[in-house]
């Protein structure tokens, strides 16, 4: 396969950084470049899913536009990313989902919507959705367990499966073969979490001019732990319905219900103020065109935290079957859309860190 | 539109406590330290926004003494060393008062440039020599750059970009008026105090002419195409002392497929040492291993500049081709010599006869890039005294080599107040200078590194600070 119009250009980029290097210190990235002469595509990839978008190499770059060298790290690297996102898609067809992600997400969106009142439509008698509920397994009564349980059930098995291949099939191409330790996979691992990178060597990001700030991160971390302690919500009320035998709704001081609180809030912070931020930033070193993957996945993100906090809130009235059904509808859709949205850069990112780990602790 | 002309109209004509010319370092931290001691400043840049910053975009470190560790700065670098090494390059022109002021100053600049928003980071690979004497910018220039323009908006320094000062009307050695061209339109201002920080004239080829011919037209400049010296030559022709030879610059050899300026640091070749160098007509013609190349990196320059048609080529084999960093331009191979030749424009029989008299010449040594071996020729005119092995595994590597400018030595003579003096010795009442278009007074020749920020960093804030209190009084 001839290389890429956007392969060809961040290499082009990497050979001047790489007779540069005056931003070593904002991230991995150069250092990790300064580790090769030439960059294979591979080499290339691994390189572009390290890179954290801080947006720092652009505005301290001697060759930014409109110098004749036009160099644009986090332009280039955010077009490279997302041609690997396609390049590693579990099933490959659903690779296309990537093309005008945006309307893909809506659309998915719409559509799990529209199954989620389907069957309660067909599967539970009329005026469901305007009852009020209360007590012990009132959630039941709007959508059966059975549904309930096998549809999400079935779409998280098979959207975490293709994460996991797609993870795979990256490691494949970007891992070079590295035996990996423990020690690396925890090093990796602890970039991701802290996201170090996103720090700008410790100042922050740029996120619409030459000033550093840290917003970003911060925001990136209430999203990505409110997400965790949604998740981990879930599971808890998974646990709890199953294997406890309580089934839901909750009371307030339960563990699901706290985690999904302190998750839900932290989502809805992240992702509002990611979205502004978003909106304000320079599109000079962004990639518009994939703004409306970007925008659809953090307002997925939001929709599903609202409507979970809008439900906690007003369970005990007759807006709960519709605001159960909402919700439901929404976090259907992101477990399907898990694999195939700007969702799965949190995959290469991390395995990304892991081969830095690797290559410095080799 | 209409916003930058009322922009505009609003100073015109205006009575303003510090004017700065220029958009560099030098300028910055002039106008930074005027505005913090209470002076209203305008700031002048001939340059674009977007190309702001003029050769001090393209920097990476500062130079700075300091008796213990320092923040990225490690061991010690005290003054007497630091003057032993700024006696060494410039072979004593150098003005030892200035010179040692300048050096102490330099101990407290990383503190300062830190409140000003510039961070560091620790010396680049490639460059642990320097990790000891030089601090390096997070980012480079061009972020430090930005740090300065931030700090000084946000303190209220008026920037005005796409301007150029044209002419500083100097009568008894006091500025009068100042003239400039300012987006196309004319712009006269009336300031009490005027701080000159517009660097050397080095992107002007007409006046390299002057000095060097028609070889200059085929000079690359490696910085800001800004550097016009229209303010150096103004003030030299109003009666103000120069200082630094005329005639002299900083060149260094550089990658001839280097755009025509702004190239900055990637287009430098490290091969060199590790390499043979033939001219235009296929020919050696100096010791390419007289020394590590950081203390030849500058004679090559001029040694390229000095053949015909300012051209060299430097030529290494396989072996050799790892040993240096890598061009950001592509090696030009050939399987053969003649191949390598011909890709090059050389005569392949000339290329040939001078490699193979090069390579019976080599004699065996152990070799050691990271030091001076004794790997020699003999018997070959002229020799090459270290790192010299055979040319013989293909594929051959070719790398053309042109003259880079850095900047120029000639500039304006000042005082420890940094204040600009006249021919008869007396300083002018309200004209300052720091940064390359001083730079000569204390660094009259060669070239130390980190040393032309750390000297504009010093007199761009005693430049401010005096031209901020004469205004104030
Ligand atoms: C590639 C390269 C790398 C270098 N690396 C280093 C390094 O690492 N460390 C170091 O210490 N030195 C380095 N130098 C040297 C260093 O760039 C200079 O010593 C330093 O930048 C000089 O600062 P300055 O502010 O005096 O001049 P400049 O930074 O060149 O600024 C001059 C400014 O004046 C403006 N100007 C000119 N004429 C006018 C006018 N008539 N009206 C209005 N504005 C005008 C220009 O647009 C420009 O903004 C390097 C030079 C080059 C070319
Ligand atoms: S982004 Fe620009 S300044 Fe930074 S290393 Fe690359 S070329 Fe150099
Ligand atoms: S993380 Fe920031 S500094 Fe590093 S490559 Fe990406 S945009 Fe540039």
């Amino acid at each position: 396969m001839p290389d890429s119009q956007i392969l060809v250009e961040a290499r082009r980029e990497m050979e001047i950084c790489n007779a540069c290097r005056y931003c070593e210190g904002f991230c991995a990235v150069f250092p990790a470049m300064a580790l090769e002469r030439e960059f294979s595509t591979p080499d290339l990839t691994y390189l572009a899913n390290l890179c954290h978008n801080c947006q720092g190499c652009y505005y301290a770059c001697q060759y930014a536009p409109p110098h004749p060298f036009g160099v644009n790290v986090p332009q280039t690297f955010a077009l490279l990313r997302e041609e690997s996102y396609r390049q590693y898609a579990w099933p490959a067809p659903l690779a296309r989902a990537f093309e005008k992600n945006g309307l893909v997400v809506a659309l998915t969106t719409a559509g799990t919507l529209a199954l989620v009142l389907l069957l309660i439509g067909t599967l539970t008698s009329p005026g469901t959705l305007t009852s009020a509920y209360s007590g012990p397994g009132s959630f039941y009564n709007v959508v059966p367990w059975a549904a309930m349980t096998i549809v999400a059930l079935l779409t998280l098995l098979f959207s975490l499966s293709a994460l996991t291949i797609g993870g795979l099939n990256f490691w494949r191409d970007a891992g070079k073969n590295l035996s990996l330790r423990s020690r690396d996979i925890a090093l990796g691992l602890l970039d991701a979490l802290t996201l170090k990178n996103l720090g700008g060597g410790g100042h922050g990001c740029n996120n619409s001019d030459e000033s550093f700030s840290q917003s970003r991160r911060y925001l990136h971390h209430a999203m990505a732990y409110g997400f965790m302690a949604c998740f981990a919500a879930t599971c808890s009320a998974a646990f709890e319905a199953y294997a406890l035998n309580l089934p839901a709704p909750y009371p307030l001081l339960s563990v699901p219900v706290v985690l999904g609180i302190i998750g839900g809030a932290g989502l809805i912070i992240g992702t509002s103020g990611l979205i502004r931020l978003k909106i304000i930033t320079s599109r000079a070193p962004a990639a518009t065109e994939l703004f409306g993957a970007d925008f659809a996945l953090l307002a997925l993100l939001w929709l599903a935290a609202a409507s979970g906090l809008m439900l906690l809130a007003f369970r005990a009235t007759d807006a709960m079957g519709t605001l159960l059904a909402l919700h439901l509808g929404l976090i259907l859709s992101l477990f399907v859309l898990l694999p195939y949205s700007k969702f799965v850069h949190g995959i290469y990112r991390t395995l990304a860190l892991v081969r830095n780990a690797a290559e410095g602790s080799n | 539109m209409t916003v930058k002309m009322s922009a505009l109209s609003g100073i015109e004509g205006r009575k303003v406590d510090v004017l700065v010319v220029g958009g560099g370092n030098a300028a910055l931290c002039a106008a930074i330290a005027a505005r913090e001691a209470g002076a209203s400043v305008i700031l002048l840049e001939h340059a674009p926004r977007e190309l702001r910053g003029g050769n001090s975009r393209h920097t990476r470190n500062l130079r700075a003494m300091h008796d213990r560790p320092e923040g990225v700065l490690v061991e010690t670098y005290g003054e007497a060393e630091y003057w032993d090494d700024l006696l060494r390059v410039t072979g004593g022109e150098t003005n030892e008062e200035l010179a040692r002021m300048t050096i102490r100053a330099s101990a407290g600049l990383p503190a300062w440039m830190e409140a000003h928003g510039v961070h560091f980071q620790p010396s680049l690979t490639g460059t642990l020599s320097l990790g000891r004497t030089n601090a390096f910018f997070l980012g480079g220039g061009k972020a430090l750059v930005n740090a300065y323009y931030q700090a000084a908006a946000k303190l209220g320094v008026e920037i005005i970009y796409d301007t150029e000062v044209t002419d500083l009307q100097l009568e008894d050695g006091t500025v009068r008026r100042v003239t400039a061209v300012s987006r196309g339109f004319p712009l006269t201002l009336l300031p009490r105090s005027v701080v000159v920080a517009s660097g050397g004239f080095q992107a002007n080829v007409d006046w390299l002419k002057e000095y060097w011919g028609e070889a200059a037209e085929n000079f690359i400049i490696r910085g800001t195409p800004y550097a016009q010296g229209t303010i150096l030559r103004n003030l030299l022709g109003q009666g103000v002392q120069q200082i630094g030879d005329p005639m002299q610059c900083h060149a260094v050899a550089i990658d001839a497929r280097a755009p025509k300026f702004d190239g900055g640091i990637v287009t430098r070749l490290d091969c060199v040492p590790f390499s043979i160098v033939v001219d235009r007509d296929g020919k050696r013609f100096y010791d390419e291993g007289e020394d590590v190349w950081p203390k030849r990196y500058a004679i090559w320059g001029r040694l390229v500049a000095q053949r015909p048609g300012q051209i060299a080529y430097a030529i290494v084999d396989a072996k050799a081709a790892k040993l240096f960093m890598p061009s950001v331009f592509p090696a030009i191979t050939g399987a053969t010599i003649s191949e390598l030749a011909n890709k090059l424009g050389l005569a392949p029989s000339t290329l040939e006869t001078t490699i193979s008299t090069y390579n019976k010449a080599v004699q065996p040594g152990n070799f050691d890039g990271s030091k001076l071996d004794d790997c020699k020729t003999m018997g070959l005119e002229p020799p090459k005294t270290h790192w010299a092995q055979t040319i013989e595994t293909p594929p051959f590597i070719g790398y053309p080599l042109s003259p880079g400018i850095t900047f120029t030595y000639l500039g304006v003579q000042v005082n420890e107040r940094a204040e600009v003096l006249m021919q008869d010795g007396k300083p002018a009442s309200n004209l300052w200078a720091s940064g390359e278009i001083m730079a000569g007074n204390i660094l009259g020749r060669g070239y130390l590194a980190g040393f032309g920020m750390t000297i504009g960093t010093v007199f761009g804030r005693i430049a401010g600070a005096q031209a901020a209190r004469h205004a104030r009084n």
